[in-house]
Formats: C-alpha cells, sequence, structure tokens
C-alpha cells in the first residue's frame, strides 16, 4: 500500500466511525459527541496505524497501552474497539444501558481499555506508572495518552507533566486534543490555558503542533513521537475543533454532553455521508 | 526486663526493605517523606525501584495505580493526612478498579503531635472505610506493622495502613500470626470490652489496670484491621459482656467506633461508648498531654468505661 492509499484508507475509517459514534450517542440518548469527534481522527492514527497492539490478547505485555484520559470521549474509543474485533460490534447498542458492558465511562474490564476514565486529570498520572513500569521491565513499547485543553486546567496534569520530564519518560508520549471548547463555552472564556506549546517546552518536553483532522500530519507526527528517544517525553499537541464533520455540533459547547435529537441525528448523519474524505482536514 | 518500644513507621519502613529482598515485583513511591515513612531503607538500596514523586500526592497514587495494573506491587507513602489531598484519585483510579495498590499513611492521629492540626489525620479512616474495595488497617506496634507490609504482599487490592509517628511498646512477638480481617483478643474480661485500634492499644492496656483495681473485668482487643471488621468477634464479645467500648486517636464520626456501632446496631444492640475525638481537632502540644487534654489516655478510658459499666449495672 503506497502512502496515499494509506491516508485514503484512514480517512475513510475516520468518516464510517463518526457515524458510529454519532449512532450510538443517539441510540443512548445520552453521551458526549463533541469530544468525540474532534478526537476520532488521531484515535484512528493510533489504532488503524500506529499501535503495536493485538485484539486477541488485549492486555499483552508488550503492546503500546493507550489511555484515553478524557473519558468522556468513551464513544470514540468503543468504537475503534468494536471494529479492531475487541468485542463484538452488537455490544456498541448497549451503551450507557443498564445490564450491558459499555459503561459511560470507560471501565478496565472492557477488553482493550487501559485506562477507566471519567474523572479528568489522573489518566496521564496512571500513564506515568505505566511507563514507569514498562521501562523497568525493559519493555519495548510506548505508552500513549489522550488528554484535553479543558483537562489541562487541572492541576494534577502538570504534576504528572513534571514527573515525567524529571524521570526521563521517552517511553511516555501525551496528545493533547486540543477542541478549543469544554462543558460550558470556549476553553479561552473557562479558564485559558494559554501557550502550550510554552507551557510543555518549558516542563521539558518534546512537543510537535499539528492539525489534529489532518490524516497525513497525524501520521507523520505519531511516526516521530514513536521514535524520538532523547530522554525526554513528547506531547502532540493536536489542533481541533469540537464536533468536527457535523455543523451545528462544531465548537458548539451545547454538544459537548447532549445526544442529537431525531432530525439532528438525521442531519449529523447526512453531513458526515457528504464529507469528501479527498478534502478533509 | 525493659519495655522494648518502636514506631509502627519503623515496622513498615524494616519490612518494606526486607520485602524488597525477596520480591522484585515490589516498588515504593513517596512524595518527599521518605525520611519519615521510613520507606528511605527501601530508596537507598533499591534506587532502581524507588520512585520519588515530589510532593504530589494526586500523582503518586495515580502512578501507584499505573504500576499496579502493569503488574507491579506498589506501595505509596505519605502522611495520613496528606494522602488525603489524592482522595478522588483512590476513588476513581485505584478502588473503583480494585487495583493493587497499597497506600500507607503515616503520623496519622492526634499522636503526631506539635506539628498540630495540620498534620494530625483524624478522618483518613473513615474517608477510606467509605470506599468499596478498600481494606483499611492500622498495626497497633512495629511487629504488627511489619506483619501487615508482608500480608498486603500476598493480598490482591486496593488497601491503606494507618501509621504512627511515636515509638510504643512491642507488645508483639516474631511468631505471631497475623491476618486480615481477624481481630486480637489481648486480654480476656467479663463486665465490659474495648474494641482498640493502633495506639489507642497501649492506653487501653494501661486503663486496664486502673480498672483491675475497681475490680472491673475488661476484653481487650486490638483491631489491627477496620475494614473488612471482624463483625463475629465484635457480635461475641458484645453477646457476652453487653456492654461496648471503641478506642481510637481519630473522630468517633466514621471511624471504628461507627464501624462497631454500624454492626452491633443491625445485630446485637447495647450499651456502647465511642472514645475519640469529639469531632473536633486538636492543636500542637507533646502527644501525651493531648491524649489527656482529648480523653484519648489510659485514665480518661478508665473513668469512660467505669461509667458505662455503673450504667449497665
Amino acid at each position: 500500500m503506497t502512502k496515499k492509499e494509506l491516508i485514503l484508507e484512514l480517512k475513510g475509517e475516520a468518516k464510517e466511525l463518526r457515524k458510529e459514534i454519532i449512532t450510538m450517542i443517539y441510540n443512548a440518548q445520552s453521551g458526549h459527541p463533541g469530544g468525540s469527534l474532534s478526537a476520532i481522527d488521531m484515535l484512528v492514527g493510533l489504532y488503524y496505524y500506529k499501535l503495536r497492539i493485538d485484539p486477541k490478547n488485549p492486555l499483552w505485555e508488550d503492546r503500546d497501552r493507550f489511555v484515553l484520559s478524557k473519558g468522556h470521549c468513551s464513544p470514540s474509543i468503543y468504537v475503534v474497539l468494536a471494529d479492531k474485533g475487541y468485542f463484538p460490534k452488537l455490544e456498541l447498542e448497549g451503551y450507557r444501558k443498564i445490564d450491558r458492558m459499555l459503561q459511560g465511562h470507560p471501565e478496565l474490564s472492557t477488553p482493550g481499555i487501559d485506562f477507566a476514565g471519567g474523572a479528568l486529570g489522573q489518566g496521564l498520572s496512571f500513564a506515568l506508572g505505566i511507563a514507569l513500569a514498562c521501562r523497568l521491565d525493559k519493555r519495548n513499547c510506548n505508552v500513549y495518552a489522550m488528554i484535553g485543553d479543558g483537562e489541562s486546567q487541572e492541576g494534577a496534569v502538570w504534576e504528572a507533566s513534571m514527573a515525567a520530564a524529571f524521570h526521563k519518560l521517552d517511553n511516555l508520549i501525551v496528545i493533547l486534543d486540543k477542541n478549543q471548547v469544554q462543558q460550558t463555552g470556549k476553553t479561552k472564556e473557562i479558564m485559558d490555558i494559554g501557550n502550550v506549546i510554552l507551557k510543555w517546552k518549558a516542563f521539558g518536553w518534546n512537543v510537535i503542533d499539528i492539525n489534529g483532522h489532518d490524516m497525513p500530519q497525524i501520521v507523520k507526527a505519531l511516526d516521530k513521537a514513536s521514535k524520538i528517544k532523547n530522554k525526554k517525553p513528547t506531547i502532540i499537541i493536536s489542533n481541533t475543533i469540537k464536533g468536527k464533520g457535523v455543523s451545528f455540533m462544531e465548537l458548539n459547547h451545547k454538544f459537548h454532553g447532549k445526544a442529537p435529537n431525531d432530525e439532528e441525528y438525521k442531519k449529523a448523519m447526512e453531513e458526515i455521508e457528504k464529507i469528501d474524505i479527498r478534502k478533509f482536514k | 526486663m525493659e519495655i522494648q518500644k518502636a514506631a509502627t513507621r519503623d515496622g513498615y519502613g524494616k519490612a518494606l526493605l526486607e520485602l524488597g529482598k525477596i520480591n522484585p515485583n515490589v516498588v515504593a513511591l513517596d512524595a518527599d517523606l521518605s525520611d519519615s515513612t521510613r520507606s528511605e531503607y527501601f530508596a537507598k538500596q533499591f534506587p532502581d525501584r524507588f520512585f520519588s514523586m515530589g510532593i504530589a500526592e494526586q500523582n503518586m497514587i495515580g502512578a501507584a495505580a499505573g504500576f499496579a495494573f502493569s503488574g507491579k506491587i506498589p506501595y505509596a507513602s505519605t502522611f495520613a493526612v496528606f494522602s488525603e489531598r489524592a482522595y478522588e484519585f483512590v476513588r476513581n483510579v485505584v478502588s473503583r478498579n480494585k487495583l493493587n495498590v497499597k497506600i500507607a499513611g503515616s503520623h496519622a492521629g492526634i499522636a503526631t503531635g506539635e506539628d498540630g492540626k495540620s498534620a494530625q489525620a483524624i478522618e483518613d479512616i473513615a474517608a477510606y472505610r467509605a470506599l468499596p474495595n478498600m481494606t483499611v488497617l492500622q498495626p497497633c506496634d512495629s511487629v504488627e506493622a511489619e506483619k501487615v507490609v508482608f500480608k498486603l504482599a500476598d493480598y490482591k487490592g486496593p488497601s491503606y495502613m494507618r501509621m504512627h509517628r511515636n515509638p510504643v511498646p512491642v507488645i508483639h512477638s516474631f511468631d505471631y500470626k497475623f491476618e486480615i480481617g481477624k481481630g486480637e483478643v489481648l486480654k480476656e474480661g467479663k463486665d465490659v470490652v474495648i474494641f482498640a485500634t493502633g495506639t489507642l492499644v497501649h492506653e487501653s492496656l494501661k486503663a486496664v489496670k486502673i480498672l483491675e483495681s475497681e475490680n472491673i473485668k475488661v476484653y481487650v482487643v486490638n483491631i489491627h484491621t477496620i475494614k473488612p471488621l471482624d463483625t463475629s468477634l465484635v457480635i461475641d464479645l458484645a453477646k457476652k459482656t453487653n456492654c461496648v467500648v471503641t478506642a481510637e486517636d481519630h473522630n468517633v464520626i466514621g471511624g471504628l467506633g461507627s464501624a462497631v456501632a454500624e454492626v452491633l446496631s443491625e445485630s446485637y444492640p447495647c450499651i456502647m461508648k465511642r472514645i475519640g475525638l469529639q469531632d473536633r481537632y486538636a492543636e500542637s502540644g507533646k502527644p501525651e498531654e493531648l491524649y489527656k487534654k482529648y480523653g484519648l489516655d489510659a485514665e480518661s478510658i478508665a473513668e469512660e468505661v467505669m461509667k458505662i459499666v455503673n450504667k449497665k449495672r
């Protein structure tokens, strides 16, 4: 497969998974579409291109780990894991429903889940512990963690950031899904997190700044991040748009944690269907 | 013969070091208090398996959970009161996931003394006890602390071990068989039972001497495991005495007193007195002065026991 074909395939996956995200949230009439749509392109880059994983052996000790710290974006990881065969696609219908596997926020009991999120600001510390353990065991794997920009208001994110640099963890790669919007408004207006490039550099990290919806950039950044071994952890600042792909959800905080109604669902699905993957970024 | 004294934190440090020698999966984390918690013994011997987390308790607990998820056996220590800083991490990352993290909180209770209110954890047992999946332990002497550390290495699941700053008499010998969840009857009695935990085990034993002179026969039970509580022992001794006292260096709300009251109110209601902090913070001072002022010393315990025994009669 040529690089061009690969990119097109990944973009096609992302388009299909956007529909599944919207459908599962619509079915549940509950969930967080905005952040799931901003994160999905990066998740496709990770799970369909970068991560060294084996869906038949979810707890394989030498696998790359993925910590979804912004756990409310569970639909984005659930559709990926189902598609990868970690569990039957039928489970997606049970999302957020009683007696079913897929909880509102991920639990470790779900195959393929490496972190039980839901409380912001905790995943990076967990990933740090895994990365230290992997290094101690001399495992040839990387630990990836995705955090949000709203989440970066949590002080513990910076505790973990400082500790990862101090412990020289070059097997830890963080992705900041900088989608600009949080529950009650624009991140800049709720609590501006400022210049994250300078902040993470000052904390001792390698920083890669990309458009997080542009698949060639995603692939390139993941390749670069996974190869840098300079005794420093790496962060990919993934500049994204909350709700990306559905016009009325884009940068709209009302769709942080609200399911689409019948009409909105229909419109969203039509819009995603119309995405021209060759132009999408 | 002079009674040997040591602090529970000394037992923790000693045992952690020994455990490190025989179990390569054991790792230790600390938040800049390794000299106080005694995890420094381990740190010096095993620098590759000791992780300095700085003064950042939330991150320490989150990282400890990551270690546990990766098959390591992490012991994370700091002051009891500062471990509470990470409470919601413990809740959402450790106990919710039943991860095998051993939290060790030192300098618990008002016995911490001179440092004053800020360092005197009097609510930690209540906080940890309220978490599903969490085991809550408080050894009463250094030998028991060592046993706890070793036992926890084989125990899978979240735990909180409460430790103390000051040396107390060593009442256990090395052949002592420690079992999580089993109370230890230190003294047989008849009229009343004192369920004591931690430092107040020693005060209760001292109180016995006063009470014997009043011809009151007292059971003294060391409750090293506050959760899961040894409910059958609690009910059995309540039935035998119809008169129950609890003693702890902790708020009377949510601690051992509450745990015992919860069991007895459902299974065998009887008269009861909870000795502990009466829902207030203490102050700076010498531990023994504080115990006297706040009603935790042997004399205060004896007085309360006499009152409740008279009530029964």
